[in-house]
């Protein structure tokens, strides 16, 4: 599904240059769920834009779904996100004038899917997460949690490939992080492949395998015994 | 193309300007009161003109009087000072020797400004102007005929001692339901049948006095009164596509020719060349048209920079937004064209709102003076043509466009990445 080879990336800040990516290896098959781990400043983050289309690297090949990732001009990146990938934020990154729903069937917006359709499909993920009560609310009505249900519906809404979360459980207490984490693990269990940035251990655990980055390069690529984040059991 | 006319695109654009009402109706009225100063401005000017040429009223303003003053200088052994008097002959000297004039009409007159009691009925008499004249007068200085009928070339022919009277003389002299119409009255001792009564329009001069003319056939006057052949001074109108102004020089020629008057001597003629004054007019009304044009569509500028200066902020908050948009895989071309949807939006609506409110106004002004009696008014139905709607509109939508083109291309200059970042 991911195909990343010898990817180096840099920053320059007026004269510094900062190298973030020295040279990653890294492939993900369909169905998986990874983990990318490591201390700020190690270089997830911009590995995470990279793999979202968000920022290019400088050398090496990425693979997405068997289609190579080089030289795109803003309309065809802008596609292929819309196509390829559904993005999870740790601040939610909602819109906030708009409702759930509306937020939820913006993806399918740019595809240019009918409005009655839109709206069904979007009706569809809001029930999945377990918010269609709530379709007609605003971002500023909801909880942490159900905001980033509601964002994890987003993602989901347009049927992408891989499902990339930069810190998901960042801006939430333990016991919502886990009922997200669970939502995650369930469609992971449907067999949607995703990526995870997190810096939290007990997060990590529950995928099913942690690729720990330090400066700039891949340390350890591990598979681990997926905890399932059953919250009942934290209650 | 099709997306501008969906309702998506329309629902994105109503949701996103109604996210902050207030600030919404701050900027949309910047551009309110640009096409609201501009059209009213228009208006005003167009009233103006109304009113100004209403004074004209019909008449024939490719017109200039002509009466004869002393020589100035000598000539051919004649003294400088000498007076002279235009004759019956010039008339017919000036229409054969000069091509492309319409009329002319010779014109004497009795009476005057404050003038003694001149006319008697009965026992009621009266001071009022008497003009001897010819019948193509009535075309020249337009009055309506309000009962009985004007001069006709019969009356000239025979010299028939026949007059017309202003509704001022008849109110002077007559009983208010008195029958006018072949009754008579002595002016300056001769008696003259009255065939018909006149009311005059405009506000060129005093509208009271303008009521308180007689007129009587030129060859009737001449005789009853002992002007001879004199002519007291003329109504020259050219013909049209021609140009009084351009014209006049040559019917001076001829009089100065035959008055042996020095050809160099520009005082022995006195002349009001209504067209010149006319075409001052005239050329006021298109510079006051300009100064509109300008003064509005700067006040509508500074609203325009107004609309511009919010979309910049706008697009500035927005950032985040327009990047999870990208991220969620919104092309560059669909973020531009929000904004500039967003800015034509908003500076069309506000500019409509502002003719909506200029024409509200002009039709209660309108109203107000349609109570009123505006025949000796200066300003009459101030308006705009569709035409000049359509111009501000077509203003509004380039406007609108230029305006929010800065900031469209803000926005997407704006990397997904870092719009992301932005806590």
């Amino acid at each position: 599904m991911i195909e990343i080879k010898n990817l180096h990336k840099s920053y320059h800040m007026g004269k510094n240059s900062l190298h973030v990516l020295k040279g990653i290896n890294f492939s993900v098959s369909e169905g998986e769920m990874v983990s990318i781990m490591g201390s700020s400043g190690s270089g997830k983050s911009t590995l995470l834009n990279i793999l979202g289309i968000l920022d290019e690297a400088d050398e090496g090949s990425y693979t997405l779904d068997g289609t190579l990732i080089k030289n795109l001009n803003e309309k065809v990146a802008a596609r292929y996100r819309n196509k390829f990938l559904g993005f999870i934020f740790q601040s939610f990154n909602l819109i906030n004038y708009k409702t759930a729903l509306d937020n939820v069937s913006m993806p399918l917006y740019y595809q240019g899917v009918k409005r009655n359709i839109r709206t069904e499909k979007a009706m569809h993920y809001l029930e999945k997460v377990g918010l269609a009560d709530w379709a007609g609310h605003l971002p500023s009505e909801l909880s942490g949690g159900q905001k980033q249900r509601v964002a994890i519906a987003r993602a989901l809404a347009s049927d992408p490939k891989v499902l990339l979360a930069d810190e998901p459980t960042g801006a939430l207490d333990t016991k919502t992080s886990y009922e997200v984490m669970e939502l995650i693990q369930g469609i992971n269990d449907e067999g949607k492949t995703i990526l995870i940035v997190t810096h939290e251990e007990d997060i990590a655990h529950m995928t099913k395998r942690i690729v720990n980055l330090k400066d700039g390069l891949i340390i350890d690529d591990s598979p681990v015994n997926q905890v399932r984040a059953k919250t009942e059991s934290y209650v | 193309m099709s997306k501008i006319f969906s309702r998506d695109s329309w629902d994105e654009i109503i949701q996103a300007l109604s996210s902050n009402w207030f600030r919404t109706v701050m900027t949309a009225f910047g551009v309110l009161w640009g096409i609201f100063i501009l059209v009213i401005l228009l208006a005003a000017g167009n009233g103006l003109e109304n009113g100004i040429k209403q004074g004209f009223n019909g008449m024939a303003t490719n017109s200039m009087f002509m009466w004869s003053q002393t020589a100035s200088q000598p000539y051919k052994g004649l003294p400088k000072g000498r007076r002279y008097n235009f004759k019956t002959d010039d008339v017919t000297a000036i229409k054969q020797n000069v091509p492309g004039l319409r009329f002319v009409s010779p014109r004497n007159q009795l009476g005057g400004f404050r003038g003694s009691n001149n006319v008697v009925r009965g026992l009621q008499t009266g001071a009022f102007d008497v003009y001897g004249d010819y019948p193509e007068i009535i075309q020249q200085q337009p009055m309506d005929i309000t009962s009985g009928r004007f001069v006709n070339y019969s009356d000239i022919k025979e010299k028939r001692k026949v007059a017309i009277i202003g509704s001022g003389v008849r109110s002077a002299l007559y009983e208010p339901n008195e029958e006018v119409i072949g009754t008579y009255i002595k002016i300056n001792g001769v008696n003259f049948m009255v065939i018909g009564t006149y009311k005059k329009k405009g506000n060129n001069g005093d509208p009271e006095e303008m009521q308180k003319e007689i007129y009587v056939p030129f060859t009737a006057f001449s005789q009853a009164f002992n002007m001879g052949d004199v002519v007291g001074w003329m109504a020259i109108t050219a013909a049209d596509g021609y140009s009084i102004t351009n014209l006049k020089s040559q019917v001076f020629d001829v009089i100065k020719t035959r008055h042996t008057i020095n050809p160099n001597d520009d005082r022995a003629v006195g002349n009001f060349d209504l067209y010149q004054e006319f075409t001052k007019i005239q050329g006021l009304f298109t510079a006051l048209n300009f100064v509109a044009y300008f003064v509005g569509i700067l006040v509508l500028l500074s609203g325009i920079i107004g609309i511009s200066n919010i979309m910049l902020i706008v697009v500035k908050e927005r950032t985040k937004e327009i990047g999870i948009r990208r991220a969620l895989g919104a092309t560059p071309w669909s973020i531009r064209a929000q904004i500039l949807l967003e800015s034509i939006f908003l500076t069309i609506v506000s500019g409509m709102a502002g003719i909506a409110l200029a024409t509200a106004v002009l039709w209660l002004v309108n109203y107000q003076l349609s109570t009123m009696d505006t025949s000796e008014m200066m300003f009459i139905n101030p308006s705009v043509n569709i035409g000049v709607v359509f111009i501000a509109l077509t203003i509004l939508i380039v406007s609108g466009l230029l305006a929010g083109l800065i900031p469209a291309q803000n926005a997407i200059k704006i990397k997904p990445v870092e719009a992301l970042r932005t806590e």
